[in-house]
């Protein structure tokens, strides 16, 4: 009976071994081999991509970028989600509408709006810079300058995943009780008072969650630097997702772009780890 | 007897004139519903390939995406299909995924695709993987009328292994409209005190395309601009910085490689000359318009061929752009060979050499070509469909769709009533056009791509360095000395004997005139 109860496990696991376990361990064997477009197949050369890696100056530059690219958008996004949810939340008129517009960007997909918002930051024929300058200001080099071509990938993150934000943090808040909120209006306390002392604490769980969920997705940024920057200006705008693309699917160093991905697995892996923790305490205390 | 004779002579004539009317009949065949104007007769035409019988045969075609060549793969294949009988399934890819898709089922054995479009230059990658062209195509009639350039892009070792259907290099386009007024020659000779030509070196290029900037020479109401090119990396900007570059780093008197020195496998790609092409392609960038670090290449055609800027260089899409019939500067544009230097650096000296006549050199640059695989086993069938996608018929209908992606590359292309005629261009404009494509492929300096293996990686490298330098990021130097230590690494993960081998060839093309 033990032994027929586990067998009914094994469909599941059977799926779990081949979507997720055998594409890992197969990554981390192409890894140690020299699989390139000149050498195919499963030689093995030792840790030689991890050594090679250690010395790619362009593969840490991205690492780096992508680190205050993601940090930097989940942040403004949960703020934005945040005030947006609570907006909501509230007693707003036509919010049934206002629930569905703020979602919008989210169920766009990423490609096209990429496409559109690389349009939109055109510098001759783009509406961005038409509208500054009908308003008598200087159009701006969206995306032929560095640093603001890096802040405008970050507002297209921002524009597409700050609804997922909304989204879960809305949930959040409509499952709240309502009792501490009559205490605290019984109390005195008003919205500021209310919001830092009640609201922020009760969310304390829900915001964990969501801050971790779009990290993990935000460490992925792929689609709007593809099509809006190609990585540049120069390398301004590359990240590591977009390094091992090219590594991997243009220049064909399958082994080479496999230790990048493995690397950047274990990297993520441990940095979410910290920032779990760090949250947990931040909110931890914060609620205490 | 005399009536027997008489009978059995009647008896043939009868015969003879049935055969005839049949063989009449079969010619008389209108193919014109397929959208061409006439078959010509050869073994790929209309007539021939009808003959073919692949009913109950599967053919697979791996293409680019529509419209540049996957438009006319997925025409000319439904045609193939309806006259043979044959099921022919087109598999179109995105261009960043076609390397990949074709490449993995070659390394992995597979016998995916019979038939393959790419970029010529990968046949360093590929060739080990292609079929040979047989002998008999060879020969048909629309391969023997293949230019000398065409046909040395298609040949690998000695060998024909990619079958030829477009033809690509870079030239200069300018607005022929702006160049002959007098009052901008005037305003150009005023600013800069000499007179306004259209520009022989890189260095003119620059002064041109920096005095007209910022203002409206067109009287549209819109400010213009003076140069549009592929600068945005990986889009193919490392083909517009070889244009620039290879003027200055490409001595007519020197062999023995341009990339690398054949004999050490050395990178040149830092040499002076490199780095000058880089220092102009940096200082270019005052003339592009608003955006035009980020230009890719279909922002540089509709830059130029909407009427945004007033000289660009690539491929001849921005110039089919500016022909469209709609185009309100169509018959206002005009083509020159590329810019040429009237310095260049010679590697063997280790001085720069003065040149009374700029040096030029044409670069043949890229291309769409197309390759059966070594593994199909439908290769009778596939080389007949490339056959039939080539005939002469069918160029001459996909010329005269610029969205095909399909250019010049046979002699009687470069016949400039079939420009004038056909699509109604200005005669003299269709003259300077043809004969533009006539001096590139028969110019003695050419440069070919890097067709080595591993291109991918060096073009790459290049790209990022070039772009480092373009967004001020490192100077043209350190930019380049980077791609030079970067390709020393490839070639050593290589082999260096490998890329020697490989990079013979190409050297072997430049160096045989």
């Amino acid at each position: 009976m033990y032994r027929q109860k586990h067998l009914f496990l094994l469909p599941g696991l059977l799926v779990l071994v081949a979507i997720i376990i055998f594409p890992l361990l197969f990554t981390i064997r192409v890894s140690f081999s020299s699989w390139d477009v000149f050498q195919p197949g499963l030689d093995w050369i030792g840790g030689e991509n991890y050594g090679r890696l250690l010395e790619d100056a362009r593969y840490w530059g991205a690492l780096g970028r992508l680190l205050v690219m993601a940090v930097g958008t989940v942040l403004i996004q949960y703020v934005l989600g945040f005030a947006l949810a609570l907006l909501v939340w509230g007693d707003l008129r036509a919010r049934r509408f206002f629930r569905v517009l703020f979602l919008v960007p989210m169920m766009t997909t990423p490609v096209v709006m990429s496409v559109i918002w690389r349009t939109v930051f055109h510098e001759s024929i783009g509406p961005l810079n038409g509208i500054l300058q009908a308003v008598g200001l200087h159009g701006l080099p969206w995306l032929s300058e560095p640093t603001l071509a890096f802040i405008s990938v970050m507002m297209v993150e921002i524009w597409q995943w700050t609804p997922f934000m909304f989204l879960l943090l809305l949930a959040g808040l409509v499952s709240l009780p309502r009792e501490p909120y009559l205490a605290a209006k019984i109390d005195g306390a008003g919205p500021i008072r209310t919001f830092f002392a009640v609201t922020f604490p009760a969310m304390a769980g829900i915001s964990i969650a969501a801050i971790l969920i779009r990290l993990i997705e935000a460490s992925k940024i792929m689609e709007s630097v593809y099509v809006m920057t190609s990585g540049g200006p120069g390398t301004a705008t590359e990240t590591s997702s977009y390094y091992i693309y090219i590594r991997g699917l243009r220049d064909f160093q399958l082994g080479y772009a496999s230790s990048l991905s493995v690397t950047y697995l274990v990297i993520m892996i441990i940095s979410l780890t910290i920032i779990a923790k760090v949250l947990v305490r931040f909110f931890v205390k914060d609620r205490t | 007897m005399r009536k027997q004779t008489l009978f059995r002579s009647l008896q043939v004539a009868t015969a003879t004139s049935a055969l005839a009317l049949a063989a009449g009949m079969a010619s008389a065949e209108d193919y014109t519903r397929f959208g061409i104007e006439e078959d010509v007769p050869g073994m790929c035409s209309y007539e021939s390939i009808d003959a073919k019988d692949y009913s109950g045969r599967e053919l697979t075609i791996i293409t680019h995406a529509i419209p540049v060549i996957g438009e006319p793969t997925k025409l000319h294949a439904e045609q193939f299909a309806e006259l043979t009988g044959a099921e022919v399934e087109v598999v179109h890819v995105p261009f960043g995924d076609l390397f990949q898709r074709i490449m993995i089922p070659f390394q992995t054995g597979q016998d995916a695709y019979d038939v393959l479009f790419y970029a010529s230059l990968w046949v360093g990658d590929f060739n080990p993987y292609l079929a040979t062209v047989p002998e008999e195509y060879q020969n048909a009639s629309g391969m023997q009328g293949l230019t000398d350039t065409t046909r040395d892009v298609g040949m690998w070792g000695g060998e024909m292994k990619q079958y030829i259907m477009d033809g690509d290099r870079h030239y200069l386009k300018f607005r022929e409209d702006i160049f002959s007024d007098p009052e901008m020659q005037a305003r150009f000779e005023e600013e800069t005190g000499r007179e306004l030509t259209v520009p022989e070196t890189w260095e003119e290029y620059n002064e041109v395309a920096r005095v007209f900037t910022g203002w409206d020479w067109d009287g549209d109401g819109e400010a213009n601009y003076g140069s549009a090119e592929v600068v945005k990396r990986d889009d193919l900007m490392f083909s517009a910085f070889i244009s620039r570059a290879a003027p200055y780093a490409k001595h007519p008197e020197v062999e023995g490689g341009f990339f690398f020195d054949l004999e050490t496998m050395e990178p040149l790609i830092n040499n002076p000359g490199w780095v000058r092409g880089l220092e102009l392609f940096v200082d270019a960038q005052e003339a592009f318009p608003p955006g035009g670090t980020n230009f890719g290449l279909g922002d540089e055609i509709f830059s130029f061929g909407g009427g945004e800027t007033l000289m660009s260089y690539s491929w001849d899409d921005a110039l089919i752009q500016a022909q469209q019939e709609d185009s309100p500067i169509r018959n206002d544009v005009n083509t020159a060979m590329l810019p040429g230097a009237r310095e260049v650096w010679n590697r063997e000296t280790g001085e720069w050499d003065t040149f009374e006549e700029p040096n030029r050199a044409a670069y043949i640059t890229w291309g769409w070509t197309s390759a059966v695989s070594e593994a199909s086993q439908n290769k009778d069938m596939a080389f007949d469909y490339l056959c039939f996608f080539a005939n002469e018929a069918n160029t001459k209908h996909d010329l005269q769709i610029g969205r095909f992606g399909v250019n010049p590359y046979r002699a009687d292309h470069f016949d400039a009533e079939f420009w004038a005629g056909e699509l109604g261009w200005d005669p003299d404009m269709a003259a300077q056009y043809v004969e533009t494509l006539q001096s590139i492929d028969g110019y003695d300096n050419r440069v070919f791509d890097l067709r080595v293996p591993g291109v991918g990686q060096f073009m790459t490298s290049l790209a990022a360095g070039v772009a480092e330098a373009v967004a001020g990021q490192s100077t043209p130097q350190e930019a380049l000395d980077g791609v030079a230590e970067e390709w020393t690494q490839i070639v050593e993960r290589i082999g260096p004997d490998r890329v020697r081998e490989a990079y013979a060839n190409v050297v072997e093309l430049e160096d045989a005139r």
